[in-house]
């Protein structure tokens, strides 16, 4: 007799990641599909993707999807949602989607207080147009348009978008993780988890930023990305609670 | 509802609107279309089920209306020009994804910031598809206040029947002026066929997936294609046009929305001056109406095209009669508006002698 | 038999309420009608002007080459439509604020002093219904009655005062341009 104990989530499909060794989109997309199916929600769900690595993300959910161009997820699920507010609307998306082309459409979503979630990778990279600068990148780090690092005065300063969030009145919840060590994996899953109950409390506008190592892109090994994150990125995004509103409402 | 009122036609759309159950409304202020989105505000608010969402930028107005048009809602955007390019990107997805919802362009003077007055400059950006991409959007012009309401109540069913959005081009002063109106009766939607595409949550069925990032170049391709026959459909089935007094005409006038009105006195007073003019008025932009056109032709008559633009319906125009008249041209573009008197005169100047 | 009618003064005069009463008069009429009024940043402290067209056939331009009749409340308008309006046409003037007269002599020019008449009706907001008034008893396009129904029907929620007063001035307009030019 053989006992399972590790298997796919339910609402993950038998599909093969197409995503690089070592990176951070597979944990990610596995701890969604583990919340939603604890949650029990995957009849009621709508994953609205993003352009961008995770763009293939409904080759993965086995749940509703709706695609957005790139950046506009938060618009797209604000019109899904104020049509079928019983629904479990989130968005997943980069921090090139999120924080540089949909920045508009992200801040207006959240100071709205839309009811929906966020799951927001921040990989300080564009990782599927092959590494270019994101509006994350570090001071000082190396990508293909920044090839001598990211100077400030040049190219700006890192954009810590989820603090900016936070400022707003309609923003309930907003957690930065990583997945980079089992820890904080399980931080990260038990930080996801409370996003979606926060769209079920109708509470209004929940985001999880997950740190995630872009190995292939940072020319780092994916042990190295982890510990990369670990002592450099979290120094510009520390991770932790950022706002929780949800006691209040 | 049979009794007649007197409403703008900005505020006529709003109403044919909603009596067409559109119950989402995502917009963004720019004159002079504004009167629709405040006449949207208070519409959708008196409904039960009904979103009206002032967005952030025209983008974000569009990409709504294509997160609500995947939950199965009727919607409607409006804006004019410049609001129109911003919208672009999200024409070409609802286009890709087969999306049915309504756009009105409530045209005015540009290119660029331009001015708020009447323009028909935007005639190509709306027949040839103005996002990227390989697509065509039925566009439909109207040139009265009744036929505004009329066509608006089409749009929402042709946009359901053939999984397009449709647009509305008009212009300013159509947006504008007054007429008496009759609303049909408010649409009961629950009647109308289901959405078997939607997204609302995979509960007793197999789970849906809309998106239109088809990375193999082969289904690409027959996508495209596919999107072609249902463009074949709606070509043969859709093409409107009014003929007036063009069985004996030597000169026909062709002109759409307003410049047809003006047109048309144009073509009463020459008549009553023993000229024989004409008018075609295209009312289907895309598709455009060449089986009008080539009915007309096969009169001998000669075409003077009217634009409020430097001239762009004329390319359809000479593409519809291949070589087989002499087509003249008059256009105004950037906003000034012609008399009656002024197209008179032109008509003189082309009459063929 | 369509007839064209031009409305133009300075924003805020009621220039446009004018024509939009007469509108909801031709309607009252079971005429058909266009009403297209300027719009946007022109109206705003500047001119505003608006055309009223009226038939018993259905209306092709709302626009007017030569209109046949013109309602003018400030001097700038009477020079512009002086010029367009057709031969044969009339023109009504406010000569309390038009101080000028009128060079075309193939048109009748009509002068009435609304804001003295309205300020004797008690209130300076009746001058554009003595326009209106004097505008109906000389063209016969609408009548009196008509035009004090179109006007109740747009000021509906409005108050009781100002419908009062609104009829009022119509045949003030009304009595002034027939009897006591």
């Amino acid at each position: 007799m053989t006992e399972t104990i590790f298997k796919r989530p339910k609402y993950l499909k038998d599909a093969v990641f197409h995503y690089c060794p070592g990176c951070g989109h597979g944990i990610t997309h596995r701890l969604v599909a583990e919340v939603i199916e604890e949650l029990d929600i995957a009849d009621r769900s709508i994953c609205v993707p993003p352009a961008g690595c995770a763009v293939l993300a409904y080759d993965y959910f086995d749940i509703d999807v709706g695609e957005a161009a790139h950046g506009r997820g938060a618009a797209v699920a604000t019109g899904l949602k104020r049509v079928l507010p019983d629904r479990i609307v989130f968005t997943y998306q980069g921090d090139g989607d999120m924080a540089a082309i949909g920045t508009a459409e992200t801040i207006h979503a959240a100071n709205r207080g839309e009811n929906i979630t966020t799951i927001f990778i921040n990989n300080g990279t564009y990782g599927m147009t092959g590494g270019q600068m994101a509006p994350t990148t570090l001071v000082g780090q190396k990508s293909t348009t920044t090839p001598g690092g990211r100077d400030t005065k040049r190219d700006g300063n890192p954009l810590r978008l989820s603090e900016m969030l936070a400022l707003l009145d309609g923003t309930i919840y907003i957690e930065r993780v990583s997945v980079t060590s089992p820890k904080n994996i399980r931080a990260a899953k038990k930080a996801i988890k409370k996003a979606f109950q926060i769209q079920m409390d109708r509470l209004g506008y929940s985001l999880v930023e997950v740190l995630s190592p872009c190995p292939t892109n940072w020319k780092m090994s994916p042990v190295d990305s982890c510990k990369w994150i670990d002592e450099y990125m979290t120094k510009t995004f520390p991770i932790g609670v950022i706002k929780d509103n949800s006691e209040n409402k | 509802m049979t009794e007649k009122v007197l409403m703008s036609g900005n505020h006529v759309i709003g109403e044919a609107a909603v009596r067409a159950g559109c119950s989402f409304y995502a917009g963004y202020p720019i004159t002079p279309q504004n009167e629709l989105t405040e006449y949207m505000a208070g519409a959708m608010a008196k409904l039960d089920d009904g979103t009206f969402i002032q967005a952030e930028s025209e983008i974000a107005a569009i990409n709504m209306l294509i997160g609500a048009s995947m939950a199965g809602a009727r919607v409607m955007t409006s804006s004019s020009s410049p609001g129109i390019s911003l919208k672009q990107e999200g024409i070409s997805f609802l286009s890709a994804l087969e999306l049915p919802a309504v756009i009105v362009n409530c045209m005015r003077g540009g290119p660029g910031l331009g001015n708020i007055a009447p323009s028909q400059g935007d005639y190509f950006q709306a027949t040839r598809g103005g996002g990227h991409g390989d697509y065509r959007n039925i566009v439909l012009g109207p040139a009265s206040g009744q036929e505004i309401c009329d066509l608006v109540t089409k749009a929402f069913d042709y946009a359901d029947e053939y999984l397009t959005p449709v647009m509305i081009l008009l212009d300013g002063m159509m947006g504008q002026m007054m007429e008496p109106v009759v609303f049909p009766e408010y649409r009961d939607i629950s009647t109308l066929p289901e959405k078997t595409w939607k997204i609302d949550g995979a509960k007793g069925r197999p789970r849906r997936v809309i998106k239109s990032l088809l990375l193999d170049v082969n289904v690409e391709e027959a996508h495209n294609w596919k999107l072609v026959r249902r463009y074949e459909q709606i070509k043969d089935k859709i093409q409107m046009a009014e003929s007036y007094k063009t069985s004996d005409a030597k000169l026909t006038v062709i002109a759409y929305g307003i410049a047809a009105r003006i047109a048309k006195s144009a073509v009463d007073r020459a008549r009553e001056e023993g000229i024989k003019a004409g008018l075609l008025r295209p009312v289907t932009l895309w598709p455009f109406p060449e089986r009008s056109l080539r009915e007309a032709a096969s009169n001998n008559t000669e075409f003077l095209v009217y634009e409020m633009s430097t001239g762009q319906m004329i390319e359809d125009v000479r593409l519809s009669l291949n070589g087989s008249s002499r087509i003249h041209f008059h256009g105004r573009p950037g906003g000034p508006v012609s008399t009656p008197a002024d197209i008179y005169e032109q008509i003189k100047k082309y009459y063929p002698r | 038999m369509i007839t064209k009618t031009a409305f133009a003064g300075s924003g805020g005069q009621g220039v446009l309420s004018m024509g939009y009463i007469l509108a909801y008069a031709a309607m009252r009429d079971k005429k058909n009608v266009t009403y297209l009024p300027s719009y946007g940043a022109e109206v705003r402290g500047g001119t505003a002007n608006c055309t009223v067209c009226i038939s018993d056939e259905e209306i092709a331009s709302p626009v007017a080459s030569a209109p046949d009749y013109a309602i003018v409340l400030n001097k700038p308008s009477m020079l512009k439509y002086q010029g367009i309006i057709r031969k044969g046409g009339i023109m009504l003037v406010n000569s309390s604020l038009v101080d000028a007269k009128a060079e075309r002599e193939d048109i009748e020019v009509i002068y009435i002093p609304a804001n003295k008449l309205a300020l004797e009706l008690g209130s300076e907001r009746a001058v554009n219904m003595i326009m209106l008034g004097a505008f109906a008893a000389k063209t016969g396009v609408t009548s009196l009655e008509s035009l004090a129904g179109g006007m109740s029907d747009v000021l509906k929620s409005k108050s009781a005062g100002l419908v009062d007063l609104n009829k009022k001035g119509i045949e003030r307009g009304a009595e002034y341009a027939l009897h006591e030019r």
